[in-house]
């Protein structure tokens, strides 16, 4: 290209060749056609060191990204083929080396490197990248408290994934064994490299799927175990698939990944993450030995706690029935009452026999004929002393006949009526009244004149006589005259 | 009671282990009545035996997984760890 355009200082309106240049113009696609050709002949193979920006994966499974640096960038894509031989997922910010091919785009314009490899620009773009997932996944709530499990007290089953050979294998056997002899279903796997992480994401998922009381037993715990080493010897257990199904398994998990100074994601994902294998088996069964010393007292505390409420009752039955009264001391008051009340009863009979016999004794001895004939003689005394003579009554008798003969002589003389056998007439006026004086007479006006044999009706001058009444038949004396007084003195 | 007795057969070794605890506290406390304690005693005991049994029967049995040709576990045969 020595060709110089210097004189040739005024453009001129049409493009002419020039006397001795006898090259046509390129056309776009020749030149392009032999960029194409320069850039990749001198660009082949390049591996060139840069930031990822941009990373796109299509649906065509190609991969579209940017690589830059403080300066510039360059487009890069990396072809479905070569994509899966990616040992991590690419991530805007993260430092890598590609290696590939610069090629031209001829229909932009534009070159980029086709990628066949690409890795991480060394163990702090590593780091970079784990901070990068780990955020990622945390955001997504993998890691959180509430996800964890819990872990059971004794595992009828432990399923292990890890490698078959090595010492984590021997230390986690020997562990759970010295503590409790339990049983194991180790699930062999690779841990590391291309493969690890599928094995061991397929481990999971497989024990995770074994059904329960299948043929072969489904564990009620996991331990995801390898020893240590670099950070690209454990990169399988940061791998996004294995942190998922860990996350994921419905058993409970142990992760033991490494030194206890190595920290995977899966160790984030775990329900329980162990420094090692030897702690991992540690905290996955109980010693059985403290277990069975534990029953053992728990058993011996329970006897105490039985035997002892009836121990304590048997003392304090013993305590009160010492306290008892003996039952013939009980007694003693009452057989001696009764003792004395029968003795009692019984000399009581005898005394009152005594009493009723002495009673009587006393009576019988006042009881006798003296007393009678004493008492007798002082009847007939008495009674010879009254003198019942009959010259006391017939004394009064005469003397009473005789003052009766005076006294009915003395009545014969006194009687009314006995003047009338003489002559004489009594005078009674209308009412019966006698009338004693002639006065009485001619003021009564009628009369009744009374004769011994009978009466006789009469009136005064002064007025006419009345019919005569019929005598009323004589009376018998019984209209005697009233004793005379001195006969109620008899004696 | 809370639990019902026949289960203790359907009980995990920490289930039967934390019932066992609570049947000795409650004796302990010696708030239950004699009659009945002696029903907890009862209950205690079967635990106990129960837990005992699981393990006396705790042996070490180790297995490995036999892996068919599509990868799936097609069974188990005993691990000796010289693979």
């Amino acid at each position: 290209m020595s060709a110089s355009y210097s004189d040739d200082a005024d453009p001129s309106l049409l493009a002419n060749s020039r006397p001795g240049d006898n090259s046509e113009p390129l056309s776009v696609s020749d030149l392009s056609r032999s960029l194409k050709r320069v850039v990749e002949d001198r660009f082949g193979f390049v591996r060139i060191r840069g930031e990822l920006s941009g990373v796109k994966r299509a649906a065509s499974g190609h991969l579209y990204c940017s690589l830059k640096d403080d300066k510039s960038v360059i487009d890069g894509v990396m072809w479905k083929s070569a994509a899966p031989r990616l040992a991590f997922r690419p991530e805007d910010g993260v430092e890598v080396i590609a290696s590939g091919k610069v090629t031209t785009y001829a229909g932009r314009s534009k070159y980029q490197i086709v990628i066949e490899r690409m890795e991480l620009a060394g163990e702090g773009a590593l780091l970079a990248l784990l901070e990068k997932t780990k955020a990622r996944l945390e955001a997504e709530g993998l890691f959180a408290d509430a996800r964890k499990k819990p872990l059971p007290f004794l595992p009828r089953t432990i399923g292990v994934v890890t490698s078959p050979t090595g010492a984590v294998i021997r230390d986690i056997l020997h562990r759970l064994s010295d503590r409790f002899p339990s049983h194991v279903i180790v699930w062999p796997v690779v841990v590391q490299g291309e493969t690890a992480k599928g094995q061991v994401s397929a481990a999971v998922r497989g024990f995770n799927a074994l059904e329960r009381g299948g043929a072969i037993a489904r564990p009620d715990l996991l331990i995801v175990a390898r020893g240590g080493g670099s950070i690209e010897d454990l990169w399988a257990f940061n791998e996004e698939e294995v942190v998922r199904a860990i996350a994921e398994s419905e058993i409970p998990v142990i992760s033991a990944v490494g030194h206890e100074t190595d920290t995977t994601l899966a160790d984030f994902a775990a329900d329980h993450r162990a420094p090692t294998p030897t702690a991992a088996a540690e905290r996955a069964v109980p010693v059985r030995a403290e277990l069975a010393a534990g029953i053992a007292d728990l058993g011996a505390r329970q006897m105490r706690c039985a035997t002892r409420p009836v121990a304590l009752g048997r003392e304090r039955l013993e305590a009160c029935s010492q306290r008892l009264p003996r039952p013939d001391a009980l007694l003693q008051a009452a057989a001696q009452a009764l003792d004395d009340a029968t003795e009692r009863h019984r000399r009581a009979l005898v005394d009152r026999v005594a009493i009723g016999r002495a009673t009587l004794g006393e009576a019988a001895a006042r009881l006798s004929p003296a007393t009678l004939n004493w008492r007798l003689g002082q009847a007939r005394e008495r009674l010879e002393h009254v003198r019942l003579m009959p010259a006391t009554l017939t004394t009064r008798h005469a003397r009473a006949t005789e003052r009766l003969a005076a006294n009915v002589a003395m009545l014969r003389s006194l009687d009314p009526d006995a003047p009338l056998g003489r002559g004489y007439a009594m005078v009674f006026d209308g009412q019966g009244a006698l009338v004693r004086s002639a006065g009485d007479a001619r003021a009564a006006g009628t009369l009744s004149l009374k004769f011994a044999d009978g009466r006789v009706a009469a009136s005064t001058g002064d007025a006419p006589p009345p019919p005569a009444t019929p005598a009323p038949a004589p009376k018998p004396r019984r209209k005697s005259p009233p004793p005379p007084s001195g006969q109620g003195d008899l004696f | 009671m809370a639990e019902d007795p026949q289960n203790i057969s359907d009980m995990s070794f920490e289930e039967a282990l934390r019932a066992l605890q609570q049947v000795v506290r409650q004796l302990e406390d010696g708030e239950v009545p004699l009659d009945q304690s002696i029903a907890l005693y009862e209950r205690g005991e079967k635990l106990r035996a129960a837990c005992q049994a699981r393990l006396d029967a705790a042996q070490a049995r180790i297995e490995a997984i036999v892996l068919d040709a599509k990868g799936q576990p097609s069974g188990t045969k005993p691990f000796d760890g010289s693979e």
